[in-house]
């Protein structure tokens, strides 16, 4: 073999393990489901192989189903919208901080690092029947007995922004800090006022940062079905919930993969418009 | 006046995202019986009581010995495909590197449905196979990120003149590239290892009954109320999970530091 051969060959010998474990364990598995999805569960357990419509059509047109999908997608964006809210001006604070901007950035990231359940399970601690809150407010003579303030949507919404704010704050600031700050002196020195150079100049240019922050929020958001289990009531159940309960509970898989296509539809489209519009790198940025 | 606003919001960000993390920690020194307010004294027994339970010892080397191997075999995976993808022209290397990524584009629930039930088609049961399987596929997009991000600050006349020099290219793989190599294999091993470590989304599906992670440990803990216990194995995770990719930072600005110096 020539030389031009070998070298030509290197980086394919390089990347197959990793595309040959891409293709085994998603692409084919994702396939298989689409498969799957078609054919019954039986009243046996059995699986009755065929091209059967019934699991699309009740995943498609049954109200539960639809609700909980719409409801969801609500959640998805009310989390989305409070953690721009709280995100956009600490990212804006690190960005522009002069000292402390390295310690700022750690302690950014050390959430990264410090598991979701327990995250998620420390709201417990803080909002439960004998928790901070309710001790702090009986101490103070406000309330007499403790109120239950955990398992509904509220605390839903509270254990997701939780986990996802360091997400967006982290996008956020990538953009705010490649920003030319000698734009916004121009801005200023041009007349503008500091909020209008903000609007004006900063808010544009940060727009990238703000939607791959929201993308990557919206989307683990509305996949999630541990935070609903932890810190939801009954009848808190996301879409992702009942993908849980078709394939752990109900064992009725092929109906739990047309539920987790449907779900990956969902899901999958927003990230190809995000893609087709912004591109993968922004959001690679803020995750490498 | 406005910077002050945005400061006190910072502030109480930050506060947000930590507070309920630092109350786990204290309430897991709580000497009372019951894991909340309020506090009674402080006491090392909830860490004790976490070392004498069997269920959670085990599911502790569980968790260790799947993170391990996630950590070996993604890593290897990763860095090949990274040296593939930063030192060579290949065709296509855009779709490549967004094939490579896809694990982390696909929610993680559909991923861990897909391979859980195409496994199973092949004959492979839930087990400790598949927990790997899982864990190995989830890690390898955020290992790829993170080892290519520093391959492209390795140059390449080093590998050029031992090559030029005699050696072959295996030696030059092992004594040249893999040295220079190393911060990148370890960042990527330390950040599978930590995602493997906390993972429960898709362990939930995977994990064989009877078998249990720290985090689904503490789920099926959390089932029935919570025990100061829970809050001490909380600590314990924190103290890992934060701990690790701390040292491993000084490790290797140390490593780094005694190179140049």
């Amino acid at each position: 073999m020539s030389v031009e051969a070998r070298e030509a060959r290197q980086p394919w010998i390089l990347l197959s393990p990793a595309l040959t474990a891409v293709a085994l364990l998603l692409f084919v598995p994702l396939l298989f489901i689409v498969v799957y999805s078609f054919w019954l569960r039986t009243a046996t357990g059995a699986d009755q192989v065929g091209f059967f419509l019934d699991n699309w059509r009740e995943a498609l047109s049954d109200a539960f189903y639809r609700d909980i999908l719409l409801y969801t997608l609500k959640i998805g964006v009310i989390t989305t919208v409070v953690c721009a809210l709280m995100g956009y001006p600490a990212a804006y604070f690190i960005a522009r901080s002069k000292g402390n901007k390295a310690i700022l950035l750690l302690l950014l990231m050390l959430p990264f690092w410090i598991s979701y359940i327990i995250r998620t399970m420390s709201w417990i601690n803080i909002l439960g029947v004998s928790g901070a809150l309710n001790s702090v407010l009986i101490a103070l003579g406000i309330i007499d007995e403790p109120i239950q303030m955990l398992y509904n949507q509220a605390t839903v919404v509270l254990g997701l922004v939780h986990f996802l704010l360091p997400f967006m704050v982290l996008n956020v600031y990538v953009s705010l800090e490649g920003i030319d700050v000698s734009l916004e002196d121009a801005a200023c020195s041009l007349g503008a006022t500091r909020w209008s150079t903000f609007l004006e100049v900063t808010l544009p240019l940060s727009l990238p940062g703000l939607a791959a922050g929201g993308l990557l929020c919206f989307v683990l958001g509305s996949g999630t079905y541990i935070t609903p289990l932890v810190l939801g009531g009954p009848t808190d159940a996301m879409f992702a919930n009942l993908v849980y309960e078709a394939i752990i509970t109900q064992l009725d898989w092929p109906l739990g993969s047309a539920l987790s296509l449907m779900l990956l539809a969902v899901l999958g489209a927003l990230v190809l418009i995000y893609n087709k519009y912004l591109g993968m790198a922004q959001l690679m940025k803020g995750l490498g | 006046m406005g910077w002050m606003l945005i400061r006190t919001w910072t502030i109480l960000v930050y506060l947000f995202m930590f507070l309920p993390v630092a109350v786990v920690v204290l309430l897991s020194f709580n000497a009372s019986q019951f894991g909340s307010f309020p506090m009674t004294g402080l006491s090392f027994r909830w860490f004790i009581e976490l070392a004498n339970n069997d269920a959670i010892i085990r599911a502790f080397q569980t968790s260790l010995v799947l993170g391990a191997l996630t950590a070996v075999i993604s890593t290897t995976l990763g860095v090949l495909a990274s040296l593939a993808l930063v030192r060579y022209t290949v065709p296509g290397s855009n779709f490549i590197s967004t094939c490579l990524i896809a694990p982390i584009l696909v929610p993680e629930v559909v991923l861990a449905v897909a391979l859980l039930l195409f496994l199973n088609f092949l004959s492979i049961n839930k087990s400790f196979f598949l927990l790997l399987m899982g864990h190995v596929i989830f890690t390898l997009p955020f290992v790829i990120l993170v080892v290519q991000a520093r391959l492209v600050g390795i140059r390449r006349d080093m590998e050029e003149a031992a090559l030029s020099l005699g050696a072959n290219p295996m030696q030059t793989f092992f004594q040249i590239t893999l040295p220079l190599l190393a911060p990148a294999v370890f960042a990527g091993m330390l950040f599978a290892f930590t995602i493997s470590f906390d993972d429960i989304t898709g362990t939930l599906f995977w994990k064989p009954g009877g078998v249990e992670t720290v985090p689904t440990q503490i789920f099926a803990m959390l089932r029935n109320s919570i025990s100061p216990e829970i809050n001490a194995l909380g600590s314990v995770m924190i103290a890992l999970t934060v701990g690790l990719p701390l040292l491993g930072a000084a490790i290797a600005r140390r490593m780094a530091t005694k190179r140049g110096g």
